[in-house]
Protein backbone atom coordinates (compact mmCIF):
# COMPACT_ATOMS: atom_id res chain seq x y z
CA UNK A 1 0.00 0.00 0.00
CA UNK A 2 0.93 3.56 -1.14
CA UNK A 3 0.57 5.80 1.89
CA UNK A 4 1.46 8.77 0.00
CA UNK A 5 -1.81 10.64 -2.10
CA UNK A 6 0.33 11.88 -4.46
CA UNK A 7 1.31 9.25 -5.58
CA UNK A 8 -2.10 7.41 -5.88
CA UNK A 9 -3.52 7.36 -9.53
CA UNK A 10 -0.42 7.64 -10.68
CA UNK A 11 1.75 4.55 -12.83
CA UNK A 12 3.40 2.14 -10.45
CA UNK A 13 6.78 2.49 -9.94
CA UNK A 14 7.68 -1.32 -10.68
CA UNK A 15 11.69 -1.15 -9.50
CA UNK A 16 10.41 -0.32 -6.33
CA UNK A 17 7.60 -2.60 -6.03
CA UNK A 18 8.25 -5.46 -3.61
CA UNK A 19 5.33 -8.13 -4.65
CA UNK A 20 5.97 -7.89 -9.06
CA UNK A 21 7.23 -11.07 -10.72
CA UNK A 22 8.19 -9.44 -13.56
CA UNK A 23 10.31 -7.31 -13.83
CA UNK A 24 11.50 -9.02 -11.02
CA UNK A 25 11.47 -6.46 -8.16
CA UNK A 26 14.92 -5.34 -8.03
CA UNK A 27 15.06 -2.60 -5.62
CA UNK A 28 17.70 -4.38 -3.60
CA UNK A 29 20.18 -3.60 -6.36
CA UNK A 30 20.53 0.21 -7.40
CA UNK A 31 19.41 0.81 -10.77
CA UNK A 32 23.22 1.74 -12.00
CA UNK A 33 24.51 -1.77 -10.82
CA UNK A 34 21.80 -3.11 -12.68
CA UNK A 35 22.51 -1.61 -16.18
CA UNK A 36 26.08 -2.21 -15.95
CA UNK A 37 26.01 -5.90 -14.54
CA UNK A 38 22.88 -7.30 -16.48
CA UNK A 39 20.83 -7.50 -13.99
CA UNK A 40 17.59 -8.48 -15.81
CA UNK A 41 16.12 -11.74 -14.10
CA UNK A 42 15.19 -13.03 -10.42
CA UNK A 43 15.28 -10.22 -7.61
CA UNK A 44 19.15 -8.90 -7.72
CA UNK A 45 20.49 -11.63 -9.22
CA UNK A 46 22.54 -11.65 -12.86
CA UNK A 47 21.27 -13.32 -15.85
CA UNK A 48 23.45 -17.00 -15.79
CA UNK A 49 23.48 -18.48 -18.73
CA UNK A 50 23.73 -22.63 -19.51
CA UNK A 51 27.58 -23.37 -18.86
CA UNK A 52 26.62 -27.43 -18.43
CA UNK A 53 24.07 -29.60 -19.07
CA UNK A 54 21.87 -31.43 -16.37
CA UNK A 55 19.43 -34.22 -17.10
CA UNK A 56 21.36 -35.54 -20.32
CA UNK A 57 20.02 -38.30 -23.20
CA UNK A 58 22.95 -40.21 -23.82
CA UNK A 59 23.32 -41.42 -27.83
CA UNK A 60 20.96 -41.11 -31.00
CA UNK A 61 21.54 -43.31 -34.40
CA UNK A 62 20.81 -42.77 -37.73
CA UNK A 63 21.14 -44.57 -40.88
CA UNK A 64 19.70 -43.91 -44.39
CA UNK A 65 18.24 -47.04 -45.99
CA UNK A 66 16.83 -47.98 -49.51
CA UNK A 67 13.50 -46.52 -49.09
CA UNK A 68 13.58 -44.19 -46.19
CA UNK A 69 15.71 -43.10 -42.66
CA UNK A 70 15.90 -45.56 -39.43
CA UNK A 71 16.91 -43.63 -36.13
CA UNK A 72 16.83 -45.34 -32.56
CA UNK A 73 17.30 -43.60 -29.29
CA UNK A 74 16.97 -44.82 -25.75
CA UNK A 75 14.81 -43.83 -22.86
CA UNK A 76 16.97 -42.95 -20.35
CA UNK A 77 17.11 -38.81 -18.90
CA UNK A 78 20.15 -39.20 -16.73
CA UNK A 79 20.83 -36.85 -13.65
CA UNK A 80 24.70 -37.08 -13.53
CA UNK A 81 25.48 -41.05 -12.97
CA UNK A 82 22.13 -41.45 -11.59
CA UNK A 83 19.20 -43.22 -13.95
CA UNK A 84 16.97 -40.23 -12.96
CA UNK A 85 13.96 -40.39 -15.80
CA UNK A 86 13.71 -44.43 -17.66
CA UNK A 87 10.85 -44.12 -19.84
CA UNK A 88 11.79 -40.30 -21.47
CA UNK A 89 11.08 -40.23 -24.95
CA UNK A 90 14.00 -39.04 -27.31
CA UNK A 91 12.96 -39.12 -31.24
CA UNK A 92 9.99 -37.18 -31.72
CA UNK A 93 7.73 -36.79 -34.56
CA UNK A 94 8.03 -33.12 -36.10
CA UNK A 95 5.82 -33.53 -39.27
CA UNK A 96 4.15 -36.37 -41.54
CA UNK A 97 7.77 -37.13 -42.81
CA UNK A 98 10.43 -35.54 -39.91
CA UNK A 99 11.61 -37.10 -37.03
CA UNK A 100 13.99 -35.16 -34.73
CA UNK A 101 16.06 -36.95 -31.92
CA UNK A 102 18.09 -35.77 -29.03
CA UNK A 103 20.99 -36.10 -27.21
CA UNK A 104 21.98 -34.24 -24.68
CA UNK A 105 20.00 -31.70 -22.21
CA UNK A 106 16.58 -33.07 -21.79
CA UNK A 107 15.04 -29.35 -20.81
CA UNK A 108 16.86 -27.83 -23.87
CA UNK A 109 15.19 -30.82 -26.31
CA UNK A 110 11.85 -29.83 -24.90
CA UNK A 111 12.16 -26.47 -25.16
CA UNK A 112 12.93 -27.23 -29.29
CA UNK A 113 10.31 -29.20 -29.40
CA UNK A 114 8.24 -26.85 -28.50
CA UNK A 115 9.21 -24.29 -31.02
CA UNK A 116 9.32 -27.23 -33.80
CA UNK A 117 5.61 -27.56 -32.86
CA UNK A 118 4.86 -23.75 -32.51
CA UNK A 119 6.42 -23.21 -36.02
CA UNK A 120 4.69 -26.53 -37.32
CA UNK A 121 1.32 -25.22 -36.19
CA UNK A 122 1.36 -21.28 -37.99
CA UNK A 123 2.71 -23.44 -40.54
CA UNK A 124 -0.64 -25.44 -40.62
CA UNK A 125 -2.62 -22.44 -39.96
CA UNK A 126 -1.73 -20.58 -42.58
CA UNK A 127 -3.78 -23.56 -44.68
CA UNK A 128 -1.72 -22.57 -48.00
CA UNK A 129 -0.77 -26.06 -49.16
CA UNK A 130 2.60 -25.55 -48.16
CA UNK A 131 4.23 -27.45 -44.95
CA UNK A 132 8.15 -27.12 -43.21
CA UNK A 133 9.96 -30.47 -45.27
CA UNK A 134 12.84 -32.02 -43.36
CA UNK A 135 15.68 -29.99 -44.94
CA UNK A 136 13.42 -26.75 -43.96
CA UNK A 137 13.19 -27.89 -40.62
CA UNK A 138 17.14 -28.57 -40.77
CA UNK A 139 17.74 -25.26 -41.83
CA UNK A 140 15.58 -23.66 -39.34
CA UNK A 141 16.95 -25.78 -36.59
CA UNK A 142 20.30 -24.69 -37.54
CA UNK A 143 19.81 -21.23 -37.19
CA UNK A 144 18.17 -21.68 -33.86
CA UNK A 145 21.31 -23.37 -32.75
CA UNK A 146 23.74 -21.59 -34.24
CA UNK A 147 21.81 -18.08 -32.75
CA UNK A 148 22.08 -19.42 -29.40
CA UNK A 149 25.97 -20.43 -29.04
CA UNK A 150 26.56 -16.69 -31.06
CA UNK A 151 24.90 -15.86 -27.64
CA UNK A 152 27.00 -17.67 -25.51
CA UNK A 153 24.26 -19.36 -24.40
CA UNK A 154 23.54 -22.48 -25.94
CA UNK A 155 21.48 -25.09 -26.55
CA UNK A 156 23.16 -28.09 -25.25
CA UNK A 157 22.49 -30.91 -27.53
CA UNK A 158 23.36 -32.75 -30.51
CA UNK A 159 20.33 -33.33 -32.57
CA UNK A 160 19.47 -35.54 -35.26
CA UNK A 161 16.95 -34.95 -38.11
CA UNK A 162 15.73 -37.75 -40.49
CA UNK A 163 12.73 -37.14 -42.66
CA UNK A 164 11.94 -37.99 -47.09
CA UNK A 165 11.49 -35.22 -49.10
CA UNK A 166 10.65 -35.34 -52.74
CA UNK A 167 11.97 -38.66 -52.90
CA UNK A 168 15.17 -38.21 -51.22
CA UNK A 169 16.35 -39.56 -47.73
CA UNK A 170 17.53 -37.25 -45.35
CA UNK A 171 19.88 -37.62 -42.62
CA UNK A 172 21.15 -34.85 -40.56
CA UNK A 173 22.82 -33.49 -37.56
CA UNK A 174 23.21 -30.14 -35.69
CA UNK A 175 25.71 -29.82 -32.31
CA UNK A 176 25.50 -26.89 -29.81
CA UNK A 177 28.07 -24.88 -32.14
CA UNK A 178 25.28 -25.05 -34.57
CA UNK A 179 27.49 -27.33 -36.89
CA UNK A 180 25.08 -28.83 -39.40
CA UNK A 181 26.17 -31.59 -41.57
CA UNK A 182 24.53 -34.91 -43.23
CA UNK A 183 25.94 -38.18 -44.01
CA UNK A 184 24.25 -41.72 -44.66
CA UNK A 185 24.49 -42.91 -41.38
CA UNK A 186 25.29 -40.52 -37.49
CA UNK A 187 25.24 -41.11 -34.41
CA UNK A 188 25.76 -38.78 -31.43
CA UNK A 189 27.46 -38.66 -28.15
CA UNK A 190 29.11 -42.28 -26.94
CA UNK A 191 27.84 -43.74 -30.16
CA UNK A 192 29.89 -41.80 -32.37
CA UNK A 193 32.68 -43.93 -30.84
CA UNK A 194 30.89 -47.04 -30.35
CA UNK A 195 28.42 -47.24 -33.30
CA UNK A 196 29.81 -44.72 -36.23
CA UNK A 197 32.38 -47.79 -37.26
CA UNK A 198 29.84 -50.49 -37.30
CA UNK A 199 27.65 -48.52 -39.40
CA UNK A 200 30.49 -46.96 -41.88
CA UNK A 201 31.56 -50.68 -42.26
CA UNK A 202 28.23 -52.04 -43.04
CA UNK A 203 27.44 -48.94 -45.75
CA UNK A 204 30.55 -49.64 -46.74
CA UNK A 205 30.06 -53.38 -47.79
CA UNK A 206 26.44 -52.55 -49.36
CA UNK A 207 28.37 -50.18 -51.76
CA UNK A 208 26.23 -47.69 -49.99
CA UNK A 209 22.35 -46.62 -48.34
CA UNK A 210 20.21 -47.22 -51.98
CA UNK A 211 21.27 -51.26 -51.54
CA UNK A 212 20.46 -51.81 -47.30
CA UNK A 213 16.72 -53.44 -47.29
CA UNK A 214 14.83 -52.18 -44.43
CA UNK A 215 15.52 -55.22 -41.89
CA UNK A 216 18.72 -55.44 -43.17
CA UNK A 217 19.36 -51.74 -41.45
CA UNK A 218 16.76 -52.44 -38.42
CA UNK A 219 19.34 -55.45 -37.62
CA UNK A 220 22.15 -53.54 -37.24
CA UNK A 221 20.71 -50.62 -35.60
CA UNK A 222 19.38 -52.92 -32.76
CA UNK A 223 22.78 -54.21 -32.93
CA UNK A 224 24.51 -51.36 -32.60
CA UNK A 225 21.95 -50.33 -29.61
CA UNK A 226 22.91 -53.28 -28.02
CA UNK A 227 26.73 -52.60 -28.30
CA UNK A 228 26.08 -49.28 -26.31
CA UNK A 229 23.89 -50.72 -23.50
CA UNK A 230 26.62 -53.19 -23.06
CA UNK A 231 29.82 -50.31 -23.21
CA UNK A 232 27.81 -47.04 -22.47
CA UNK A 233 27.75 -46.31 -18.82
CA UNK A 234 24.72 -44.16 -19.10
CA UNK A 235 22.44 -46.28 -21.61
CA UNK A 236 19.44 -48.00 -20.88
CA UNK A 237 18.04 -51.44 -22.55
CA UNK A 238 14.78 -49.39 -23.68
CA UNK A 239 14.52 -47.99 -26.58
CA UNK A 240 13.19 -47.05 -29.49
CA UNK A 241 13.24 -47.11 -33.08
CA UNK A 242 11.72 -44.55 -35.49
CA UNK A 243 11.28 -45.26 -39.19
CA UNK A 244 10.54 -43.04 -42.32
CA UNK A 245 9.35 -43.58 -45.79
CA UNK A 246 7.26 -42.76 -48.19
CA UNK A 247 4.67 -43.63 -46.13
CA UNK A 248 4.90 -41.70 -43.54
CA UNK A 249 6.61 -41.88 -39.80
CA UNK A 250 6.23 -44.61 -37.76
CA UNK A 251 7.90 -44.69 -33.98
CA UNK A 252 8.21 -48.07 -32.26
CA UNK A 253 6.73 -48.70 -28.69
CA UNK A 254 9.73 -49.30 -26.38
CA UNK A 255 11.80 -52.42 -27.24
CA UNK A 256 14.14 -54.35 -24.63
CA UNK A 257 17.84 -54.91 -25.25
CA UNK A 258 17.71 -57.54 -22.30
CA UNK A 259 16.85 -61.03 -24.12
CA UNK A 260 19.47 -60.05 -26.94
CA UNK A 261 22.53 -60.69 -24.84
CA UNK A 262 23.70 -63.76 -23.10
CA UNK A 263 24.82 -63.50 -19.19
CA UNK A 264 24.53 -67.28 -17.91
CA UNK A 265 28.00 -67.67 -18.73
CA UNK A 266 28.55 -65.66 -15.53
CA UNK A 267 26.24 -67.28 -13.40
CA UNK A 268 28.88 -69.70 -12.14
CA UNK A 269 31.63 -67.33 -11.98
CA UNK A 270 32.58 -66.16 -8.63
CA UNK A 271 33.12 -62.31 -8.76
CA UNK A 272 30.42 -62.31 -11.49
CA UNK A 273 27.60 -60.98 -10.08
CA UNK A 274 25.45 -63.58 -7.99
CA UNK B 1 54.38 -10.26 14.67
CA UNK B 2 52.31 -12.42 12.22
CA UNK B 3 52.88 -11.70 8.48
CA UNK B 4 50.09 -10.09 6.58
CA UNK B 5 51.05 -12.03 3.38
CA UNK B 6 50.35 -16.13 3.63
CA UNK B 7 53.25 -16.29 1.41
CA UNK B 8 53.91 -20.60 2.29
CA UNK B 9 50.28 -21.19 1.31
CA UNK B 10 50.74 -22.53 -2.74
CA UNK B 11 48.77 -20.12 -4.73
CA UNK B 12 45.00 -21.75 -6.37
CA UNK B 13 42.87 -20.38 -8.42
CA UNK B 14 39.07 -21.05 -8.99
CA UNK B 15 38.84 -23.41 -11.79
CA UNK B 16 36.37 -21.57 -14.17
CA UNK B 17 34.71 -22.34 -17.17
CA UNK B 18 33.42 -20.68 -20.20
CA UNK B 19 31.66 -21.86 -22.98
CA UNK B 20 33.77 -21.76 -26.35
CA UNK B 21 31.49 -20.89 -29.11
CA UNK B 22 34.19 -22.19 -31.75
CA UNK B 23 35.27 -25.50 -33.13
CA UNK B 24 37.94 -26.23 -35.96
CA UNK B 25 36.60 -28.41 -38.24
CA UNK B 26 39.53 -28.90 -40.27
CA UNK B 27 39.60 -29.17 -44.04
CA UNK B 28 42.37 -27.68 -46.79
CA UNK B 29 41.37 -24.89 -49.80
CA UNK B 30 43.51 -24.03 -52.44
CA UNK B 31 43.34 -21.91 -55.45
CA UNK B 32 45.75 -20.70 -57.95
CA UNK B 33 44.89 -17.98 -60.57
CA UNK B 34 46.46 -18.42 -64.56
CA UNK B 35 46.47 -16.05 -67.26
CA UNK B 36 42.74 -16.60 -68.29
CA UNK B 37 41.56 -18.93 -66.10
CA UNK B 38 41.16 -19.87 -62.04
CA UNK B 39 41.61 -23.20 -60.02
CA UNK B 40 39.16 -23.59 -56.33
CA UNK B 41 39.84 -26.36 -54.98
CA UNK B 42 38.98 -28.01 -51.46
CA UNK B 43 38.42 -31.60 -49.92
CA UNK B 44 35.00 -32.59 -48.33
CA UNK B 45 36.11 -33.72 -45.15
CA UNK B 46 34.39 -32.54 -41.83
CA UNK B 47 36.52 -33.33 -38.51
CA UNK B 48 36.26 -32.44 -35.17
CA UNK B 49 38.75 -33.79 -33.25
CA UNK B 50 39.76 -37.28 -34.01
CA UNK B 51 36.22 -38.12 -35.40
CA UNK B 52 35.04 -37.83 -38.98
CA UNK B 53 31.62 -36.22 -38.53
CA UNK B 54 30.83 -36.58 -42.22
CA UNK B 55 33.28 -37.55 -45.54
CA UNK B 56 31.36 -34.87 -47.83
CA UNK B 57 30.32 -31.62 -47.20
CA UNK B 58 31.16 -28.98 -49.83
CA UNK B 59 33.39 -26.33 -48.79
CA UNK B 60 33.63 -24.03 -51.83
CA UNK B 61 30.71 -22.68 -53.19
CA UNK B 62 29.88 -21.00 -56.54
CA UNK B 63 28.76 -17.53 -56.43
CA UNK B 64 28.65 -16.23 -60.13
CA UNK B 65 29.69 -17.34 -63.62
CA UNK B 66 33.07 -15.65 -62.70
CA UNK B 67 33.40 -16.32 -58.89
CA UNK B 68 33.85 -19.50 -56.23
CA UNK B 69 33.67 -18.84 -52.51
CA UNK B 70 35.96 -21.87 -50.33
CA UNK B 71 36.37 -21.39 -46.59
CA UNK B 72 37.73 -23.48 -43.78
CA UNK B 73 37.98 -23.31 -40.53
CA UNK B 74 34.48 -23.63 -37.79
CA UNK B 75 32.12 -24.71 -40.44
CA UNK B 76 28.77 -23.34 -38.81
CA UNK B 77 30.90 -19.82 -39.02
CA UNK B 78 31.75 -20.47 -42.65
CA UNK B 79 28.42 -21.43 -43.93
CA UNK B 80 26.72 -18.47 -42.21
CA UNK B 81 29.14 -16.32 -43.68
CA UNK B 82 28.72 -17.99 -47.08
CA UNK B 83 24.87 -17.63 -47.17
CA UNK B 84 25.24 -13.63 -45.66
CA UNK B 85 27.81 -12.83 -49.13
CA UNK B 86 25.06 -14.56 -51.02
CA UNK B 87 22.40 -12.70 -49.92
CA UNK B 88 24.19 -9.36 -49.85
CA UNK B 89 25.29 -10.01 -53.34
CA UNK B 90 21.37 -9.79 -53.93
CA UNK B 91 20.83 -6.97 -50.78
CA UNK B 92 24.08 -5.46 -50.13
CA UNK B 93 25.25 -4.43 -46.47
CA UNK B 94 27.91 -1.98 -47.79
CA UNK B 95 25.42 -0.19 -49.94
CA UNK B 96 22.24 -0.24 -48.49
CA UNK B 97 20.34 -1.81 -51.55
CA UNK B 98 19.50 -4.80 -53.18
CA UNK B 99 23.07 -5.18 -55.04
CA UNK B 100 21.63 -7.00 -58.46
CA UNK B 101 18.21 -5.39 -58.14
CA UNK B 102 19.71 -1.89 -57.88
CA UNK B 103 22.77 -2.03 -60.63
CA UNK B 104 21.09 -4.54 -62.78
CA UNK B 105 24.12 -6.42 -63.13
CA UNK B 106 25.75 -9.35 -60.94
CA UNK B 107 28.97 -8.15 -58.58
CA UNK B 108 32.44 -8.47 -59.89
CA UNK B 109 34.65 -10.81 -58.01
CA UNK B 110 36.69 -7.50 -57.49
CA UNK B 111 33.86 -6.25 -55.48
CA UNK B 112 33.12 -9.43 -53.80
CA UNK B 113 36.46 -9.42 -52.65
CA UNK B 114 36.24 -5.82 -50.93
CA UNK B 115 32.65 -6.47 -49.30
CA UNK B 116 33.83 -10.18 -47.87
CA UNK B 117 36.81 -7.81 -46.28
CA UNK B 118 34.35 -5.44 -44.85
CA UNK B 119 31.81 -8.30 -43.75
CA UNK B 120 34.72 -10.23 -41.80
CA UNK B 121 35.83 -6.81 -40.60
CA UNK B 122 32.63 -5.70 -38.97
CA UNK B 123 32.76 -8.95 -36.85
CA UNK B 124 36.24 -7.76 -36.06
CA UNK B 125 35.60 -8.65 -32.01
CA UNK B 126 33.26 -11.71 -32.10
CA UNK B 127 34.83 -12.86 -35.49
CA UNK B 128 33.95 -15.32 -37.92
CA UNK B 129 36.40 -18.26 -37.53
CA UNK B 130 36.96 -18.75 -41.50
CA UNK B 131 39.96 -18.87 -43.84
CA UNK B 132 38.61 -17.75 -46.85
CA UNK B 133 39.80 -17.79 -51.07
CA UNK B 134 37.97 -16.50 -53.31
CA UNK B 135 38.87 -17.17 -56.97
CA UNK B 136 37.56 -15.61 -60.09
CA UNK B 137 38.12 -14.15 -63.04
CA UNK B 138 38.67 -10.48 -62.99
CA UNK B 139 37.29 -7.49 -65.67
CA UNK B 140 40.23 -8.63 -67.75
CA UNK B 141 39.04 -11.89 -68.06
CA UNK B 142 42.26 -12.97 -65.72
CA UNK B 143 42.79 -15.63 -63.14
CA UNK B 144 42.41 -13.58 -59.45
CA UNK B 145 42.96 -15.12 -55.97
CA UNK B 146 41.75 -13.32 -53.23
CA UNK B 147 42.70 -14.64 -49.60
CA UNK B 148 41.82 -13.23 -45.82
CA UNK B 149 42.74 -13.81 -42.34
CA UNK B 150 39.11 -14.60 -39.87
CA UNK B 151 39.15 -10.42 -39.32
CA UNK B 152 39.16 -9.44 -43.13
CA UNK B 153 43.03 -8.89 -44.07
CA UNK B 154 42.99 -9.54 -47.69
CA UNK B 155 45.34 -9.43 -50.75
CA UNK B 156 45.34 -10.17 -54.42
CA UNK B 157 47.63 -13.18 -55.29
CA UNK B 158 48.64 -15.79 -57.99
CA UNK B 159 48.48 -18.50 -55.44
CA UNK B 160 47.20 -19.32 -51.50
CA UNK B 161 46.36 -22.45 -49.88
CA UNK B 162 44.50 -22.39 -46.39
CA UNK B 163 43.41 -24.75 -43.56
CA UNK B 164 44.91 -27.70 -41.77
CA UNK B 165 47.38 -28.66 -44.67
CA UNK B 166 48.28 -25.19 -45.56
CA UNK B 167 51.57 -25.43 -43.84
CA UNK B 168 52.15 -28.71 -46.21
CA UNK B 169 51.09 -27.23 -49.53
CA UNK B 170 51.90 -23.49 -49.13
CA UNK B 171 55.67 -24.37 -49.37
CA UNK B 172 54.92 -26.40 -52.48
CA UNK B 173 53.37 -23.93 -54.32
CA UNK B 174 55.81 -21.07 -53.28
CA UNK B 175 58.33 -23.41 -55.42
CA UNK B 176 55.97 -24.78 -58.71
CA UNK B 177 54.08 -21.71 -58.95
CA UNK B 178 55.91 -18.96 -57.75
CA UNK B 179 59.01 -20.27 -58.90
CA UNK B 180 61.01 -19.88 -55.20
CA UNK B 181 64.39 -20.83 -55.38
CA UNK B 182 64.12 -22.46 -58.51
CA UNK B 183 67.22 -21.66 -61.34
CA UNK B 184 64.16 -21.74 -63.90
CA UNK B 185 62.59 -18.44 -65.43
CA UNK B 186 59.15 -17.85 -63.98
CA UNK B 187 56.62 -18.57 -66.92
CA UNK B 188 52.78 -19.08 -67.10
CA UNK B 189 51.17 -22.41 -66.07
CA UNK B 190 48.81 -24.14 -68.12
CA UNK B 191 45.29 -25.20 -67.13
CA UNK B 192 46.28 -29.00 -67.36
CA UNK B 193 49.93 -28.22 -65.08
CA UNK B 194 48.14 -26.40 -62.15
CA UNK B 195 45.70 -28.99 -62.04
CA UNK B 196 48.31 -31.75 -62.07
CA UNK B 197 49.40 -29.76 -59.17
CA UNK B 198 46.13 -28.90 -57.54
CA UNK B 199 45.55 -32.90 -57.35
CA UNK B 200 49.35 -33.76 -56.50
CA UNK B 201 49.10 -31.70 -53.88
CA UNK B 202 45.90 -33.07 -52.06
CA UNK B 203 47.00 -36.31 -52.52
CA UNK B 204 50.23 -35.53 -50.86
CA UNK B 205 48.89 -33.89 -47.63
CA UNK B 206 46.27 -36.54 -47.26
CA UNK B 207 48.86 -38.66 -46.52
CA UNK B 208 49.99 -36.91 -43.84
CA UNK B 209 46.88 -34.37 -42.18
CA UNK B 210 44.44 -36.05 -40.56
CA UNK B 211 41.59 -33.50 -41.24
CA UNK B 212 42.47 -33.71 -45.41
CA UNK B 213 40.83 -36.10 -47.11
CA UNK B 214 38.04 -38.30 -48.25
CA UNK B 215 36.60 -36.34 -51.79
CA UNK B 216 38.58 -33.56 -53.75
CA UNK B 217 36.23 -30.69 -55.36
CA UNK B 218 37.56 -29.04 -58.39
CA UNK B 219 36.16 -25.58 -59.56
CA UNK B 220 38.03 -24.33 -63.17
CA UNK B 221 36.36 -20.89 -63.40
CA UNK B 222 37.34 -19.90 -67.12
CA UNK B 223 35.14 -17.13 -69.88
CA UNK B 224 33.09 -20.28 -70.63
CA UNK B 225 31.95 -20.45 -66.91
CA UNK B 226 31.86 -22.47 -63.66
CA UNK B 227 33.34 -26.42 -64.10
CA UNK B 228 33.17 -28.61 -61.11
CA UNK B 229 35.33 -31.63 -61.26
CA UNK B 230 35.32 -34.78 -58.33
CA UNK B 231 38.45 -36.98 -57.40
CA UNK B 232 38.61 -39.33 -54.41
CA UNK B 233 41.01 -38.86 -52.07
CA UNK B 234 42.31 -41.36 -49.01
CA UNK B 235 39.66 -41.76 -46.67
CA UNK B 236 41.96 -43.34 -44.05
Amino acid sequence: MDHFPTNWGNPRNEDGESYNTYPMASNKVPQGVQQIAGYGHASGHPTTHTQSPVVTGTSVLGLKFKDGVLMAADNLASYGSLARFRDVERLHKVSDFTVIGASGDISDFQYVKHLLDAQMIKEYNADDGHSLATPHVFEYLWRIMYNRRSKMNPLWNTFVLGGVHKGENFLGAIDLKGTPYQSPSIATGFGSHLATPMLRKALDNAGGSENLTREEAEKLLVECMKVCWLRDARSSFKYQIAAITSQGVSISEPHDLRPLTYWEHGRDVRGYGA
Amino acid sequence: MMSTVPSELPVTAPIEHRFDPYVDNGGTLLSIAGKDFCVVAADTRLSEGYSIHTRYVPKSVKLSDKTVISMGGCYADCLTLTKRIQQNMEASLVAPMWYRHAHGKTMSTAAIAQMLSIMLYQKRFFPFYSWCILGGLDEEGRGAVYTYDPVGSYEREACRCAGSASSLIQPFLDNQINFKNQASERRELSLDQVLRITKDSFTSATERDIYTGDYLEIFVITSNGVELQKMGLKKD
